[in-house]
Parts: C-alpha cells; sequence; structure tokens
C-alpha cells in the first residue's frame, strides 16, 4: 500500500438532470474548487490532477483531459485521464492515491463527472464493436436477467428492491446534493411506477444526472483540516465472456473485497465497518452486493435488507447518501461513494451523518459487473 | 523511489491496412510473447491505453480482457490515453513496493474511421470543435509557428522511413516524393505535405516492468527507468508558443534527461516538424540518433504508439546497443501533454 494518504477535502456539485448553466469545464471546476475550500487550498498546492468519467461518447468529447486542463489548474503539471467502465470513479480515486502512496506527489486533486444532458447514455451504451451483438438494451437490460437469477437462487420476495428503493430516496431527503428528492416516498409509489426491465420498475433504477465530484489527496506530513485516512485499496477484474463466470457473484468482487479488507485488517465487515457507501444502480444490487461484499451469507442478503439493518437508523447503514439510485452522474458515481464513505469517517456528512462512524466501505463496480474498485476508510491513523 | 525496469517488449507487424483482424486478436500474441519471454503468466498489476473513439464504440477496452486472459480476476486499470500513461500509472504502482510486475498494453486500428476527422473531437466542444479543424490543420498551425526548412523537414522523413524499412516491424514506406504513392509530395495543409504526416498503421505492444531483485533476475540486461515525469500545458493553441513545448521540456528536466549522454531518443512526433520541436525541448545533443526505429512517420498505431517509443528506447537499452536512451509519448493536440521517459543500463 505504499507511504500513508488521507482525504483532506471533498467538493461536489449539487445533482440534478440539467446544468444548463455551466459548460463540462464549469462543472469540474465548480466541484473542484469546493473541495480546495475544504481542505483549505488553492489549485497552487495541488500537485497533480487525476480526472475519471465513463466513456466519451457520454458527451461527445474524446479525451477530454486535454480541454479540461486548464479548468482545472493543471497546466505545467501532470493530467491523467482514468477509464474503467462504471467503477471509474472508484478507480480515479485509487490512481490517485497511488501517486501518493507510491511517493510520487504530495497533493493530488482527483475529478470525475458526467455530464449526461449533453448526450443519451442509454444510446451510448447500445453502440457496439463490429461482428459482436449488440444488446440495444442499456444498462437495466443488461442486469434484469442478473437480478432474475438472483432472486431465483436466494428466494427472496418481490419486495425486497421496493424496501431498498424506498430507503435509499429517503435517505436522499437528508443530502442536499441528491438529484432525486421525492417527498412522502414509500413502497405504493414505487409499485406503482412502470415495469421497465422486469422485475426492475421505474423508481428501482437511478436517474440520469448533471454531476461532478472532486476530492484532495494528501500525503502524511501534509495533511490538513480533517482527514479520512486511507486504510486499504483495490481494483479487480475479470473478462466479461469467460464462460463459467458467475455474474450474479463475481468472483472479481469478492477478490476485491478480501483485500482491502486484509489491507484493513477487517475479518467481519458487518461487525467492523460502521457505514458503506455502495454502487447500486438498481435496488435488487443492496442484497446482492451484502453477499459478495461478505456482509451476508450467500442467499442471506435479502434478510439484512429486509430487517433494517441497512437503513440510516441500522447497525450498518448502506448509501446514507442516498447512493447512486438517487443521484447518478455515471463517470463520477464511484467517485461520490468513495467521497461519502470519507464524509462519513471526518464527521462531515451533515444531516445523514452515521453517528460514530470510523470506518467506512467505499466501493464501485461497472462492465458486465466485471470491473471493482473499493477502498476502506478510517477516522484513525493507520 | 525503487528501482523499476522494463524488461520485455512486443509489437506486432503494424500495417497500413485492415488486416480483418479486431483489437483482442491484435493484442492476443504480443501479451503471449511477452508473457513467454519473461516466463511471468501472473502479473502483480496490469494497465492499458486505448480510445473508444477509435473503435467508434464504449468500452472497447472491455474486449481485451478476454484477449489478456484475466483469470482468475486481476488487479487491472485503464487510462484513456497512449498505452505510455498506462506505464507511467504501472511505474508509480510498483513504487508501493507490494508487487513486483506489471504488463502494460496498447492497441489502435486506425484504419477504421477518419483519424484527422476523430481528433477534431478532442477539442474544446464549445470553442474549438465547432470550427472544424482537422488534426493536420492544427498540426500545419504548429509547423508554420516552428518555420522550419522544407529540406529539413523532408530529411526527417527520408530518414524515418529509410530507418522503417529496416525495422521489420514498421511500414515500407518509399522516400518521400512521388515514388511514395499519388500526392505524397503535394501539399496537404501548407507547409506539411502528405509525407510530413504519420501513416494510418493498426497495431498493438506490450511492455513488462519488473522491480528490484525480479528484475535482475528475470533480466539478462534490465532498462532501468531511472526517470519517468509527464506534464501539460493549456489547451487552447493560441494562449502557447507553439514553436516550442514547454510541457516537454519540464517534463525531460523532472526526468533529468540532461544529467548524462542521450544514445539514443525515440520521440512521439507524428509530424516532421514534432520532432524538431521535441529535439530543442528535450534538449538532444547533436550525436544523438532519433527515431532508429523509424518512428511514428513509419508506423502510428494510436495509442500504442507511445508506448513504442518506450518499448524502442528499452530494447536498445536491452540488447546493447545503448546504455542510456531516452523515450517521450505525447497526447492532445499540438503536443500539449509529454512524457518523458529516461532507460539506463
Amino acid at each position: 500500500m505504499g507511504n500513508r494518504c488521507a482525504v483532506i477535502g471533498v467538493g461536489q456539485t449539487k445533482y440534478q438532470t440539467k446544468r444548463r448553466d455551466v459548460s463540462i469545464a464549469g462543472l469540474v471546476r465548480e466541484a473542484a474548487l469546493r473541495a480546495l475550500e475544504d481542505a483549505g487550498l488553492t489549485f497552487k498546492d495541488i500537485d497533480a490532477v487525476v480526472i475519471g468519467k465513463a466513456p466519451d461518447l457520454f458527451e461527445g468529447v474524446m479525451m477530454p483531459e486535454a480541454y479540461l486542463a486548464d479548468a482545472l489548474g493543471a497546466a505545467g503539471k501532470p493530467v491523467t485521464r482514468v477509464h474503467t467502465a462504471g467503477s471509474v470513479g472508484g478507480s480515479t480515486a485509487l490512481v490517485g492515491a497511488s501517486l501518493v502512496q507510491g511517493g510520487v506527489h504530495d497533493r493530488v486533486l482527483v475529478v470525475a463527472f458526467e455530464k449526461q444532458s449533453e448526450s443519451n447514455a442509454t444510446w451510448a451504451l447500445s453502440t457496439h464493436l463490429p461482428f459482436t451483438a449488440s444488446l440495444v438494451v442499456g444498462a437495466g437490460g443488461y442486469f434484469a436477467p442478473h437480478i432474475r437469477e438472483y432472486i431465483r437462487r436466494s428466494g427472496a420476495p418481490d419486495h425486497i428492491g421496493t424496501l431498498v428503493a424506498v430507503k435509499d430516496r429517503l435517505n436522499a431527503l437528508k443530502n442536499p446534493y441528491a438529484h432525486l428528492r421525492i417527498p412522502g416516498i414509500d413502497r405504493r409509489m414505487v409499485e406503482s411506477t412502470p415495469m421497465l426491465w422486469e422485475p426492475i420498475r421505474y423508481l428501482d433504477t437511478c436517474p440520469s444526472s448533471d454531476g461532478a465530484c472532486a476530492m484532495v489527496l494528501a500525503a502524511e506530513d501534509k495533511v490538513t483540516g480533517t482527514p479520512a485516512w486511507i486504510h486499504g485499496g483495490a481494483m479487480r477484474s475479470e473478462p466479461i465472456f469467460r464462460a463459467g463466470r458467475d455474474t450474479v457473484n463475481p468472483q472479481g468482487g469478492k477478490d476485491c473485497a478480501a483485500d482491502v479488507y486484509r489491507q484493513a485488517g477487517i475479518t467481519d465487515p458487518l461487525r467492523e465497518i460502521d457505514v458503506a457507501e455502495v454502487y447500486v444502480p438498481f435496488s435488487w444490487y443492496e442484497p446482492m452486493w451484502l453477499e459478495n461484499l461478505g456482509f451476508a451469507g450467500e442467499g442471506e442478503g435479502w434478510k439484512l435488507t429486509e430487517s433494517g439493518a441497512t437503513a440510516l437508523s441500522g447497525h450498518i447503514p448502506w448509501n446514507a447518501s442516498g447512493g447512486v439510485l438517487s443521484s447518478n452522474p455515471i463517470g463520477a458515481s464511484g467517485l461520490i461513494r468513495f467521497a461519502e464513505a470519507a464524509l462519513q469517517v471526518r464527521g462531515k456528512a451533515g444531516e445523514h451523518q452515521v453517528e460514530g462512524a470510523r470506518r467506512a466501505l467505499g466501493h464501485a463496480y461497472g462492465g458486465g459487473a466485471q470491473f471493482f474498485a473499493m477502498w476502506i476508510v478510517g477516522s484513525d491513523k493507520p | 523511489m525503487r528501482e523499476v525496469a522494463v524488461i520485455a517488449f512486443a509489437q506486432t507487424r503494424h500495417t497500413g491496412e485492415d488486416q480483418g483482424l479486431n483489437e483482442p486478436e491484435l493484442i492476443g500474441p504480443v501479451i503471449q510473447e511477452v508473457k513467454e519471454r519473461t516466463g511471468l503468466t501472473r502479473f502483480g498489476f496490469t494497465c492499458s491505453g486505448s480510445c473508444d473513439y477509435l473503435a467508434g464504440a464504449p468500452f472497447s477496452f472491455v474486449s481485451a480482457l478476454d484477449a489478456i486472459g484475466a483469470w482468475p480476476p486481476i488487479s487491472e486499470s485503464h487510462v484513456e490515453m497512449d498505452a505510455a500513461w498506462a506505464l507511467y500509472e504501472a511505474w508509480v504502482r510498483l513504487q508501493h513496493g507490494d508487487v513486483d510486475s506489471a504488463l502494460v498494453y496498447g492497441y489502435g486500428k486506425t484504419s477504421m474511421g477518419d483519424l484527422r476527422e476523430i481528433m477534431t473531437l478532442q477539442l474544446d466542444p464549445y470553442y474549438l470543435a465547432p470550427l472544424g479543424l482537422d488534426q493536420v490543420s492544427y498540426a500545419a498551425l504548429q509547423a508554420d509557428a516552428v518555420g522550419a526548412t522544407p529540406a529539413e523537414l523532408r530529411e526527417i522523413v527520408r530518414r524515418s522511413r529509410a530507418d522503417g524499412r529496416a525495422n521489420p516491424y514498421a511500414l515500407d514506406l518509399p522516400d518521400p516524393g512521388d515514388s511514395g504513392g499519388p500526392g505524397d509530395d503535394e501539399y496537404d495543409v501548407r507547409p506539411l505535405r502528405a509525407s510530413d504526416i504519420a501513416p494510418i498503421t493498426d497495431g498493438a505492444a506490450a511492455i513488462v516492468l519488473a522491480a528490484g531483485d525480479l528484475a535482475k533476475q528475470l533480466g539478462k540486461r534490465p532498462a532501468w527507468i531511472t526517470g519517468i515525469a509527464h506534464r501539460a500545458e493549456p489547451h487552447y493553441l493560441g494562449m502557447r508558443d507553439l514553436a516550442r513545448s514547454v510541457s516537454a521540456a519540464d517534463a525531460a528536466r523532472a526526468a533529468g534527461v540532461g544529467k548524462g549522454p542521450v544514445e539514443v531518443a525515440e520521440l512521439h512526433a507524428q509530424f516532421s516538424h514534432e520532432e524538431v520541436i521535441l529535439r530543442e525541448a528535450l534538449g538532444l545533443p547533436p550525436g544523438t540518433v532519433v527515431n532508429p526505429s523509424g518512428g511514428p512517420l513509419a508506423a502510428n498505431p494510436v495509442m500504442a504508439t507511445g508506448l513504442i517509443r518506450i518499448g524502442e528506447a528499452a530494447r536498445r537499452v536491452m540488447d546493447g546497443a545503448a546504455s542510456r536512451a531516452v523515450a517521450h509519448a505525447a497526447s492532445g493536440p499540438c503536443l500539449q501533454q509529454n512524457l518523458v521517459t529516461v532507460l539506463e543500463a
């Protein structure tokens, strides 16, 4: 893991369907300036910038790091652009942290964004390489069969997804940056929305958001303010077309979790982690990832959700911020998970703060549930 | 910093037209070659570079995971940049001390689209891209600012193509002029002639990095990375002195290019005039042999071209032809970003 590294600043934009008032550059700069302000720094203090986003087709700007360098104060500095599908936000944080952990830089700015209103993500996700089959279904059509298979294997009752859809939106009401803030959200409201990809209803899915998130990462001797120390970080990838790979409970996710837990000295995540921000773009992914990440045994994840354990008032709150179900600027969604985990252990999560949170998990996944990025942050120096 | 070296390099026999191979088919053999050469089948870290816009589809790097055999799951990342930046990320990862080897690869098929039009899309989408300035046109602005003589540029092209003909992996292009095919000597966008522009190329490359004892154990003569750094400069062409590359000079200083002799330099010059700018920015002494592989003017598989510069420079150190070499990679319009690596025996 190398040298110690901590999050010392977090900045987010208010996530919403369309940010017509800013350019892409204006959007990322807004998040970056807020992260710098939180850290008590300016662009001058930053040694390197790491930019992450999902496919360039989402905005129609190829390799936008070139264009965004000026808005992020990066002229004269090293700029790196990360792209690891939906997990990219998490990977961006890890690539930035790596620069500090490797002893190359002292302060690194990481920024991830998506301005979905510039394009149509479902269209961009449905184009395909020559000679390969096109799914023409977007992400929901791809993941619905995986969810059905989870329900078949686990025997989970139909309403579990609805519980998550309500719980995360209730949390979002406490997060001023959340996109979907639905007063009076309840099970009846979710169950009355149209079925999009059975068993995924409209309110079981994430929104399309414009937004950016940024963090300032620092070496131990450059820490200012309230740090969130990185206790472990890992990435795992597996092939999408490998026959025999379990796409419902992927090996890559299990291996990645085992790696970060080992680094952080965690043997029982359910008891030793206080709060988790996990990439749940469709409500059913909460019970699925509860199992994949070792919070529950196989086939048992839905019972933990049903018991209320993952609610803000439960003993292991998942997505206290409202999660991806409430805000989804795709390329930034993973970085938001990592940043919200850091806010929790810094005690700076505001109304959705989990009291006494000392150790948090940030998680992101992408591609055909084949790319994983995770970190554990804590209030104590590792 | 922890000692890290290039211990293996492989590349495809690049082609000037589509050979019917998809990206995984291009990558597969070069990955196999570096695995065989090092005896390693698993790596502590893997990182690649590619561009969705060349493939015309999102997540074009996903299928590459099938080609490299990422099972059991691997610790892996990807940059949407030239794979030279993937090598930089892998070098940083090896500094942590917990893993000792890394696989880096990059690939690109420019035969499938109109590269100069595609490159327009990397410009500021609000103020620059709508002007429709294509890659050759903005390169021509820079060539004009440099003011190199036609004879100087022609000699760079002649030398690059001759070296390329001697390199089994590069394209076979004749001396510049009418024998180079119809229009080879004609102006494309003044002052650039068709021969001043890197050829459309399909190809891939892979490098294995190893740290400390593992490098000594696996490599007969590892090419040690004694300096590596990259820098960006402002995007807007009007905010830069196009005749010079400040970011390449800064990266070269940070990498320590001037701390010793430079026997060989492999430069990511996709246009002949870029070599003139880069020689000066890197402060290369007069005796330095530039682009003995033929360089990008002899083979330009975009997104692998920068990585190949590192591989070619390392190869000369590994085979004993040089004891100190420099490699350069570029990204962005008119050399906006530059990465410089120093390799030593």
